[in-house]
């Protein structure tokens, strides 16, 4: 028997073992806590435990169980909320109260659920791994595709006609070429620190479309890219995500609150289950797996989240779908491997963090793509990682380390949020490297145009950069008319473009197709307004017409159904413009 | 198990090492006996083989290697909790102290309490009223929140908590059954001493339970200590359906005796010295916040924070605000004004109010009003930056009818003093205040919200601006 030899928080040891193999799951003690081998020299075993160890006895059982942390896959996953080594928290909730006790033992799954299955194969065909052998509606609006799990491929011998069943029940029965049957169900396993095997990776030119202008216009993002947004606190990174997963065009949103507030994942929870995907009219909770793994639930657990998640994410990509993945935060991640970094001894790199912090990240991040899947099908997964650097600092290890390996960096400002500009996104200092991958795309769908409104409203806001140097010195009042005017059509861009309303019904979510036409009209008036100039015209006249005050509004005035309103604003810019005397 | 055990390995610091132990559970309690006859008490913190580490909460001061005997007490550290704990003062690990001897016990309590399950959260929604206008009007305290007081030395945010405790009103149908629990760490005799006197001069003193380790009482004591008083509040708020408000000061110190403790473990530091588990260690107390399924009360808690160097990007406050919802931060510029509360209310912020503000709580306009108090108050912080390089004379007219806007609205909203303001007048007062402005100017503001509650007129005559408003 193996036996705890010493305790220290989430690290314990066990002496003299030689059964243990590396990533393997185990049991620790009377209540059974889950933990990890994460280190064997010939002296000690090392095991982190994903559990509270108070009153954990050295001499308690160590139980091996041969197989590394996995992920039970299947039908149920959609809608449900799980904590970071997937128990789902309904059901911890229903059996031991408002409390999270240690040792709970809950399988992962409903088990007792039954699901209608429509076979997809027949009686004598081959089949493969990652194949689709059957379907499931698993919520209305997700429909699950059963995937043939790892190591399976022969003849099917036998197969049930469609009909309900639950996850346990033997679906189909394959004899590979050695004559020996394999049983499939509905559910498999899956290694979390193991990416899921795929056909081959596509190029990433298809953006995920937002409705958050900031993003859609400026800095976007690829199908199956992936994109860090660092901040403060208070600067909205938060809100932001969960703006992200609210109107994101994924199919399947998964979010992991990984180390953060309590409150936070409640609200995720209630506004998803209430709030309705105009697309299908149905509630965006039905499409969304929650992970929940709270500050001040178990520190390894934290760890886990992440790849728990992002292995959920995998598998409904293999099925086909375009999958979002938002993790908020992985500096809580990274502090997590840190935490029991130090437990462990280990010789610290920067500020404390492990040496491979890096590669952690960097493994994590590498997991997005857009792909063909091994059954032929086109599916993504979209990482979205949110970071909390230390006093706002982005020179700090996980955000450096982190614009390593991700293509886009929306990074949010504190001045900004403390002017309630929101979304906080720094247009100086973020950045999209998608945009040549997609200009084919938003040349074709949207229009040419597009792309050159976009570089223009970048040059005025780099220009306003400088202009504002020179104006924090002397004054506005100095400058020329015409480095006046493009303040003027800055600070339009800024609160009438860039900043978003999350709370207003028009300005939550806006369409591509008014953002282009916001844009013109926002290009149009600089046009027209910097002709005047040149007939020699004062600029506090063209204050005076107000039509800076009417095209900042546009974003609340003109709703997203009915954008002919447009025609009336390059009108009403004419008519005033032309008054001018 | 009651082994005793006779003689210590070792001692370092607060900790001492037991040799030859068998069968004792990590973070386990354990009463050491002096020769004397003088009891401490200590809980285990490292386990390695028959080896272990204890930490003593009231200090190692006068042990030796032989002097002792060890019982361990075969549970984890608990707090004995009844109704009647309320009215009572408590050292920092929960013995009574003010001479009324032991408390009834119903029930024993894990002072290290449980994760609460986010799925049994219920998301807190409920205002309370404190009667300051920057909180109620533009950082909204909501029931189940937990928001601290960002401070600095020689700060009145002492004066601040004590306000809102007397002040805090609850609002909605349930709101009767309020109590207040008071954790002190690391503070002066004077301090706890002001906070008593404020509460009896409020009439609440039945209702508050003191938990008190003060400047000079053994610094270990102090990790315990809001363990303490968070476990009564949530016994008192869950099982006794009390609206409880945890107000803990001084967090600072606490984060140092935590430092102190990680140190003498020989713990490898992060940040400036803290412990890389600084984050989770005061999540582990924050959390605690929140309002719970199946059970009518709620835990809200004002943890104060002294910025060490006022410096809000020192390890402390920097975790802090990632933990909590929010926070309000005082702003020694606005003190050495003599305004008062000196509330910074840029960087404040409550993450809570978005839902617990509008139509049905508070009022329907109050969200357009704060978006642009904030912008209109954040403008008048770029013209101040350009006015102290140009001159206020230079400054264009609209610059300075935003320099104009700034002093009446530290004047008038922010600066109240000790009164007690209702919501409405606190909206009010900020719509007469922005109706100084020229209409256009309200840029965040829908026209229709604008037409009910803009009156420059008005503004103008109250706030006796003839003279120096452009009126272009």
């Amino acid at each position: 028997m193996n036996e705890v030899y010493s305790i220290n928080g989430p690290v314990i040891k066990v002496k003299n073992a030689t059964d243990f193999k590396i990533m393997e799951k185990v049991f620790v003690g009377k209540e059974k806590l889950l933990g990890e081998v994460i280190s064997i020299s010939d002296n000690f075993t090392i095991i982190q435990v994903y559990e509270s160890t108070t009153g954990l006895t050295p001499g308690e059982e160590v139980i091996n169980t041969g197989e590394p942390i996995s992920a039970v896959l299947g039908p149920g996953l959609m809608g449900n909320i799980f904590d970071g080594i997937q128990r789902p928290l309904q059901t911890i909730y229903d059996k031991s109260g408002s409390f999270i006790k240690p040792g709970t033992n809950v399988a992962c799954l409903d088990m007792k659920k039954e699901w209608r299955v429509e076979f997809k194969v027949k009686v004598g065909d081959y089949i493969r791994f990652g194949q689709i052998f059957g379907v499931v509606q698993e919520t209305s609006l997700i429909e699950h595709r059963l995937l043939v799990p790892k190591n399976v491929f022969g003849e099917v011998i036998l197969i049930k006609p469609n009909g309900s069943y639950i996850l346990d029940d033997v679906l189909i029965k394959v004899r590979d070429k050695n004559d020996v049957v394999q049983e499939l169900t509905m559910v498999q396993k899956w290694p979390i620190k193991e990416p899921r095997p795929i056909e081959s990776r596509l190029p990433l030119t298809i953006p995920l479309i937002s409705g958050q202008r900031v993003i859609d216009t400026l800095f976007p993002i690829a199908k199956g890219g992936s994109a860090a947004v660092p901040g403060g606190f208070g600067t909205g990174k938060t809100m932001m995500q969960h703006q992200f997963a609210k109107w994101c065009d994924a199919d399947i949103i998964v979010y992991i609150g990984c180390g953060e507030r309590g409150n936070e994942m409640t609200q995720t929870l209630e506004e998803f289950s209430e709030l309705i995907d105009p697309k299908s009219n149905k509630p965006l909770i039905e499409r969304t797996v929650l992970i929940a793994n709270t500050s001040n639930m178990p520190v390894a657990a934290r760890e886990a989240s992440i790849y728990t998640g992002v292995t959920i994410a995998e598998y409904y990509r293999d099925m086909g779908y375009h999958v979002a993945v938002m993790a908020d935060s992985t500096s809580r991640w990274a502090e997590a491997l840190r935490e029991i970094s130090g437990r462990l001894e280990e010789m610290p790199a920067e500020e404390g963090f492990p040496a491979y912090l890096p590669s952690r990240i960097s493994q994590f991040y590498e997991r997005a793509g857009y792909v063909t899947t091994l059954s032929e099908k086109h599916g993504s997964v979209s990482i979205i990682g949110a970071i909390s650097p230390q006093g706002a600092d982005f020179s700090e290890p996980v955000t450096q380390n982190t614009k390593r390996f991700v293509r886009a960096f929306w990074a949010l400002d504190k001045e900004l949020a403390y002017t309630r500009h929101y979304a906080a996104i720094n247009w100086n200092i973020s950045y999209s490297e998608y945009i040549g991958d997609l200009a084919k795309w938003y040349n074709k769908q949207i229009g040419i145009e597009f792309l050159e409104d976009r570089q223009r409203f970048i040059t005025i806001l780099a220009e306003e950069n400088k202009l504002m140097e020179i104006v924090k010195l002397i004054g506005k009042d100095v400058l020329p008319d015409d480095q006046k005017l493009i303040l003027e059509i800055a600070r339009v861009i800024r609160v009438g473009y860039l900043q978003q309303n999350a709370f207003h019904k028009e300005d939550t979510f806006v369409s591509l197709e008014k953002q282009m036409k916001m844009m013109k009209l926002i290009l149009y008036l600089e046009r027209v307004a910097s002709q005047v100039l040149k007939e020699g015209k004062a600029f506090s006249l063209l204050l005076n017409t107000n039509m800076f005050e009417k095209v900042i509004k546009v974003k609340y005035d003109i709703p997203n159904d009915n954008l002919d309103l447009f025609e009336n604003y390059y009108k009403l810019i004419d008519e005033a413009f032309s008054a001018i005397k | 198990m009651n082994l005793q055990y006779i003689g210590l390995k070792e001692i370092n610091g607060p900790l001492i090492f037991l040799d030859n132990v068998k069968g004792i559970g990590f973070e386990e309690m354990v009463e050491i006996r002096l020769d004397d006859g003088r009891i401490r008490h200590g809980r285990v913190v490292e386990i390695q083989g028959d080896l272990a580490a204890i930490l003593v909460f009231e200090g190692t001061r006068d042990l030796s290697l032989n002097n002792t005997v060890i019982k361990f007490k075969g549970r984890p550290m608990e707090i004995g909790l009844s109704k009647n704990v309320l009215g009572r003062v408590f050292n920092g690990i929960g013995t009574p102290i003010d001479g009324l001897g032991p408390v009834y016990v119903d029930e024993y309590f894990d002072i290290n309490g449980q994760p609460l399950n986010p799925v049994s959260r219920v998301y807190p929604k409920n205002y309370i009223n404190t009667g300051i206008s920057s909180i109620d009007g533009l950082t909204t305290l909501i029931r189940g929140q937990k928001l601290p007081i960002f401070s600095g030395s020689g700060m009145p945010h002492n004066d601040l908590a004590v306000q809102i405790v007397k002040q805090a009103r609850l609002t909605g149908k349930d709101a009767t059954n309020f109590g207040i629990i008071f954790a002190a760490m690391g503070v002066t005799n004077d301090v706890a001493n002001y906070f008593r006197r404020s509460f009896e001069e409020a009439g609440v003193l039945d209702n508050v339970v003191m938990f008190l380790n003060l400047s000079n009482d053994p610094i270990i004591e102090r990790l315990l200590t809001p363990r303490c008083a968070l476990s009564a509040a949530e016994y008192l708020a869950y099982k006794h359906d009390m609206h409880i408000l945890v107000v803990m000061t001084d967090l600072t110190a606490y984060c140092e005796a935590l430092r102190e403790f990680s140190s003498s473990k020989g713990e490898i530091p992060g940040r400036k010295g803290y412990p890389g588990y600084l984050y989770s260690d005061l999540a582990s107390l924050l959390e605690r916040a929140g309002i719970v399924k199946n059970a009518k009360g709620s835990v809200t808690q004002i943890p104060i924070l002294s910025m060490p160097n006022d410096d809000i990007t020192h390890p402390i406050p920097d975790l802090t605000g990632y933990i909590t919802e929010g926070q309000i931060v005082l702003d020694r510029d606005l003190h050495q004004k003599g305004i008062y509360p000196p509330i910074g209310v840029l960087p404040s912020l409550s993450r809570l109010m978005k839902d617990g503000i509008g139509a049905g709580y508070t009022r329907s306009d109050h969200q357009p009003l704060m978006n642009q108090l904030f912008a209109s108050y954040a403008r008048v912080m770029d013209a101040r930056s350009l006015a102290s390089v140009i001159g206020e004379d230079e400054l264009s007219p609209v610059d300075k009818n935003y320099i104009e806007f700034g002093k009446l609205f530290e004047k008038h909203f922010i600066s109240q003093g000790y009164i007690n303001r209702d919501i409405n007048e606190t909206l009010d007062l900020g719509w007469k205040l922005l109706s100084i402005f020229s209409k256009e100017e309200l840029d965040r503001t829908d026209e229709k919200i604008l037409d009910e509650f803009y009156d420059h007129q008005q503004a103008v005559i109250e706030f006796d601006l003839e003279h120096n408003l452009l009126k272009n």
